[in-house]
């Protein structure tokens, strides 16, 4: 292997040096620096005789004396059943003073794209014990479903929470016709429920923040089951752009070569794409909108369509991305290109967080694209997708009217008017507001529905069925007498 | 060139630099478009700029570990597409290269420098002659038919660019797409096989005014923004707000011969659902399997971007080659803007001026070129046929005032704007009918008046008028209160809402409800308006609206889109509404 000392240029994350051999795109590069100090890095463009070069753990220090190396090889993540139970640094180094790893095999981080024909449609249901998720925006194995967030609300709690809860329930396991032999639930596994091996990523979040998910991963001994990656919020920016492929790599070897069913999880990706932009814009790119690199939409489908189910294996990937919106705004290129390649997206909302609300999931913007797919009868429940669709009307409904109560009160509002309105506020206070720590199965997921929707008079249930209403309706509910001509 | 040829190869140069999909080669002799063979490996690329000895290109794979010094050789073709039977039913990535093959041949994941001919070069079809010794042929005639699917009979065509002549002789039987099944006296051999490159339109005679709706099943755009075979039409919307069911919908069942599916830049999974649910739905015109008609391009976000630059040029070279034959095609892309994307990125990589948020100052030129290709045509050998273009626009933010669809609107005649308030009350379509529009209404009122119902353009313009009315009533509505109003607007705003409840709301998933004849399109909107009328003869002879608005059967008229056998329950409803509302004066 060559050595250089032919560093022309350090500007911001990258460096310019002078080769005389041809180097391959994306090759792995090691700089040693004066002080003996070693860095890592990739080669963005290579051209005759120079490449350039962005470092992943910053790039000072760096100084014309400093030795570059090509390795002769891309990005390799090494990988291993045993990864489970260990955390590693954003370049996928261990950092709890474990054994070393042997690795099973060394693979590209850059993962092929699945081939949509070789793909299986996700529909198995994952309950997550969250009522606003399960009930109104279920999500599947082989989903990758984000939790859009703001600065300073509760989504690392949201995800632990479905982290710590996500099985998929046995009877509905077996109705499932693709699942033939999903493994057994390691450790406390409950009347042999499946658990999820979780991959978790973080990549720019605090210390603290990270201490938060370890300890919670600590004591619910979720740890074991998990490979932990470590980017932290003074770690390098560029290594960033690393971490969540080495995480997907190791997702996608404990999926389909182990048969893990995998939940990863991606936080925060908000800094990934700050990361993004600090390269696109020491590079000189021209940049699109606000200053984000135009293949920003291509970057981020390179990660998130990692998620999935390939026909004919046992294993999976589901991902929940986290990311903050800047300014909680949904049309920052952030969410809204994650929007368009997710399917779907749980609001965390600052409103529903500041009532108190536990977990504060905003369900109306929310949505999961695949949650027919995984639900109805067989699935879940037959009432299901009839109970969502009218608790969002109803929902809908009372929060209209709300804007209306502002403006000319509530007596001056019809009775039914006056029960869409307490219904919209039980739906937050009890629906969604069930706490961090309250697991739901879906059937009591269901029966809150109908305890709220039996607040109305049957004839205002138009989005369930007739023999449904029947079956669920809660007769002796408190129902305020209606009656549409008073 | 297209990936069933072996061509010479020619003019070999190496690779300069690479970043990403683009690779500068020096030394190398080749014409602008023209597919290259890139590195050790082979991926295949497109020649995209040539200045002085260095000549750009576009890799349509991924360029991990390329390195400068790796040749570079030039196939001297542009990028092309195999056309012949065997495209109905298939799944191609967005250089043709069938997807199910590709698995076969490197399993789950799509590895790399991988060819294989977009039509099966050994499967044999069995080829029935229509013209005989003696005839006259010229350009696009149609020489014999082979049965490519159940649905659909595969017209063998002299190729377009051929003289013609007379045939010499014509053969009946098993042949593979290489095989000749007839000869001129010009010594011309015609093969079921032809190849186009993907960026230039095949000829025709003439371009129409298309007459004849594209019927889509679907309440709102039949009946009230209606779409013509041939016409072009825009589905811009924010995530959620439904673009891939309401084009899948289309897909499923707009009364075309032919339609080519794109999936350009979207979620993979959307794909597989597509893949593995079309095979089982029965096309509704003919009760086959629906994939007997469909030729699926799936290229998904995480594919290479340039082949997600070029598979809307796949896609619609495809269905000119079946307007050829005289079909109606239906083209679905999904998304617009997705390839504009391609389009920037690539072009940002060249280091061009951009255009309007980085987007090259070509886009709108290169959008109206593709719009341009649908139409009405008469085609060379006499035949009418038609490609009707639909694309999905993804604007960032929902904000329709970006490049996209802003240049897409300039082109096209329908527009279908999404709306995601109206997502959010799980109201689908979630098309709002106060932003979208049809410039062809006008031209396809006779078609229904003469296949529907006469009358069919006044019951639409009473239905858009009665939901105009209700937007203003609603402004009021938010600051007042319902109660506030006065009886008839009260009424009014009653009627609005089954409008929108009955009528413009649909149920995709729905056995029944997913698919609408305008036959049932035309009797629910006109039971609506008997109850309407009913409701307002009551209201004038003193009814108060409350109880107008409180008869049992009206309600009836929010179940008729699930109702199968909807005839006579629509006469049901409209006889019991005239009875409840006479028997209250």
């Amino acid at each position: 292997m060559k050595e250089y000392q032919t560093i022309t240029e350090v500007s911001g994350p990258l460096v310019f040096a002078e080769v005389d051999e041809p180097i391959g795109y994306d090759e792995i590069v090691e700089i040693e620096l004066s002080g003996g100090e070693t860095k890592r890095g990739q080669v963005l463009e290579s051209e005759d005789g120079v490449v350039s070069i962005q470092v992943f753990e910053g790039t000072d220090g760096i100084d014309r004396n400093s030795s570059v190396r090509f390795l002769g090889e891309t990005m390799k993540m090494p990988v291993t059943e045993d990864l489970l139970g260990r955390v590693l640094d954003g370049s996928g180094n261990p950092i709890d003073d474990g054994p070393d790893i042997v690795p099973e095999e060394r693979r590209d981080i850059v993962g092929a794209a699945i081939n949509p024909f070789a793909r299986e449609f996700p529909s198995e249901f994952i309950q997550t014990g969250v009522s606003g998720i399960d009930g109104m925006n279920t999500l599947v194995r082989g989903q990758k479903l984000p939790l859009f967030s703001g600065s300073g609300l509760p989504h690392n709690d949201l995800a632990l929470q479905i982290a710590r809860q996500a099985t998929v329930p046995e009877e509905k396991r077996e109705a499932a016709e693709a699942s033939d032999e999903p493994r057994a639930g390691e450790g406390e596994g409950e009347g042999g429920e499946t658990e999820f091996a979780v991959v978790f990523a973080a990549m720019g979040i605090t210390q603290e923040e990270a201490n938060e998910f370890m300890e919670d991963f600590e004591r619910t001994g979720a740890l074991e089951r998990s490979v932990v990656f470590m980017n932290l919020a003074d770690d390098p920016a560029v290594e960033r752009t690393v971490t969540p492929r080495l995480a997907l790599t190791t997702a996608e070897y404990l999926a389909f070569d182990e048969e893990y069913h995998v939940l990863v999880i991606l936080t925060d990706m908000t800094n990934y794409c700050e990361a993004l932009r600090e390269i696109g814009a020491a590079r000189e790119e021209v940049p699109g909108r606000r200053g984000y690199p135009g293949y920003m939409y291509t970057d981020l489908a390179t990660l998130y369509e990692r998620a999935g189910r390939i026909e004919g294996q046992d294993g999976s990937i589901t991902q929940i991305p986290i990311l903050t919106m800047p300014g909680d705004d949904d049309t920052h290129p952030i969410p809204d290109l994650t929007g368009y390649i997710t399917e779907g997206q749980i609001y965390v909302d600052r409103d529903m967080n500041s009532k108190g609300h536990e977990p504060p999931i905003y369900v109306p913007p929310s949505l999961s694209r695949l949650m027919d797919e995984g639900t109805g009868e067989g699935l879940t429940r037959e009432d299901h997708g009839d109970v969502s669709d009218q608790l969002y009307a109803a929902y809908a409904e009372g929060e209209d009217l709300r804007s209306l109560e502002n403006i000319v009160g509530r007596e001056a509002l019809s009775d039914l008017d006056n029960t869409y309105l307490d219904f919209a506020d039980r739906f937050e206070a009890e629906f969604v507001n069930q706490g961090f720590d309250t697991e739901r199965s879906i059937e009591e997921t269901l029966e809150v529905g109908w305890e709220l929707l039996s607040m109305f008079p049957k004839e205002e249930l138009n989005r369930v069925d007739e023999e449904l209403i029947e079956e669920y309706y809660h007769e002796d509910a408190e129902r305020e007498p209606v009656e549409a001509d008073d | 060139m297209s990936q069933a040829t072996e061509t010479e190869v020619g003019g070999e140069g190496r690779i300069a630099s690479v970043s990403g999909p683009v690779v500068v080669a020096t030394g190398l002799d080749a014409r602008m478009n023209d597919v290259v063979y890139v590195g050790e490996e082979g991926l295949m690329g497109e020649i995209i700029e040539i200045e002085g000895d260095r000549t750009t290109v576009q890799v349509y794979e991924e360029t991990s570990a390329v390195a400068p010094g790796e040749p570079v050789e030039t196939t001297g073709e542009p990028l092309s597409v195999d056309l012949g039977p065997g495209m109905m039913d298939s799944v191609y990535d967005g250089v043709q290269r069938p997807l199910d093959v590709l698995e076969s041949q490197m399993g789950a994941f799509l590895d790399r420098g991988v060819d294989a001919p977009g039509i099966d070069l050994d499967r044999e079809w069995a080829f029935e002659p229509t013209v005989e010794e003696g005839d006259d042929v010229g350009p696009t005639d149609v020489v014999g038919v082979v049965e490519e699917t159940e649905t659909i009979d595969h017209r063998v065509m002299v190729p377009p660019g051929s003289d013609g002549g007379t045939v010499e002789t014509v053969r009946e039987g098993a042949f593979t797409v290489e095989d000749p099944v007839a000869v001129l006296d010009t010594g011309e051999e015609v093969t079921m096989r032809q190849e186009w490159p993907v960026r230039e339109a095949r000829p025709t005679e003439e371009k129409k005014t298309p007459t004849e709706p594209l019927i889509s099943g679907q309440r709102i755009l039949d009946g009230l923004f209606p779409l013509a075979k041939g016409g072009t039409a825009a589905i811009p919307g924010p995530f959620g707000s439904g673009k891939t069911v309401t084009q899948q919908s289309l897909a499923k069942f707009a009364d075309a011969d032919i339609v080519v599916y794109i999936g350009c830049g979207e979620r993979g999974n959307e794909m597989t659902e597509v893949i593995e649910d079309f095979p089982e739905l029965p096309d509704p015109q003919t009760g086959n399997s629906l994939m007997a008609r469909t030729c699926l391009i799936a290229n998904t976000s995480n594919m290479p971007v340039a082949a997600r630059e070029s598979c809307v040029y796949t896609g619609i070279t495809i269905a000119e080659f079946y307007r050829d034959m005289g079909y109606d095609v239906a083209l679905m892309a999904d998304s617009t803007s997705r390839w504009a994307e391609a389009m920037r990125e690539i072009s940002s990589r060249l280091e061009e001026m951009p255009g309007e948020e980085g987007y090259p100052a070509y886009l709108a030129a290169r959008l109206s070129q593709f719009y341009e290709r649908a139409g009405y045509f008469e085609n060379i050998n006499g035949r009418e046929g038609s490609i009707s273009a639909i694309g999905a626009v993804s604007p960032p933010g929902g904000d329709f005032s970006e490049p996209v669809t802003q240049n897409t609107l300039r082109i096209v005649k329908c527009f279908w704007a999404l709306d995601k308030d109206l997502a959010e009350r799980r109201h689908f379509p979630a098309i709002n009918w106060d932003d979208s529009y049809s410039l062809y209404r006008d031209q396809l009122d006779p078609w229904f008046e003469d296949n529907v119902e006469a009358d069919w353009p006044e019951t639409r313009q009473w239905a858009i008028d009665t939901l105009d009315e209700e937007g203003e009533l609603q402004e009021i509505v938010q600051l007042v209160g319902k109660d506030a109003l006065p009886d008839d607007q009260r009424l009014t705003l009653d009627v609005a809402q089954y409008l929108r409840e009955a009528y413009l709301q649909q149920n995709a998933l729905h056995d029944v409800d997913q698919y609408c004849p305008p036959e049932k399109t035309y009797d629910i909107l006109s039971a609506i308006k008997t109850y309407n009328d009913e409701a307002f003869d009551a209201l004038d002879a003193g009814v108060p609206v409350d109880e107008i608005t409180d008869i049992d059967a009206a309600p009836r008229l929010n179940r008729l889109g699930t109702t199968d056998d909807y005839e006579p329950e629509v006469e049901s409803i409209e006889e019991d509404v005239a009875e409840q509302l006479e028997a209250l004066y």
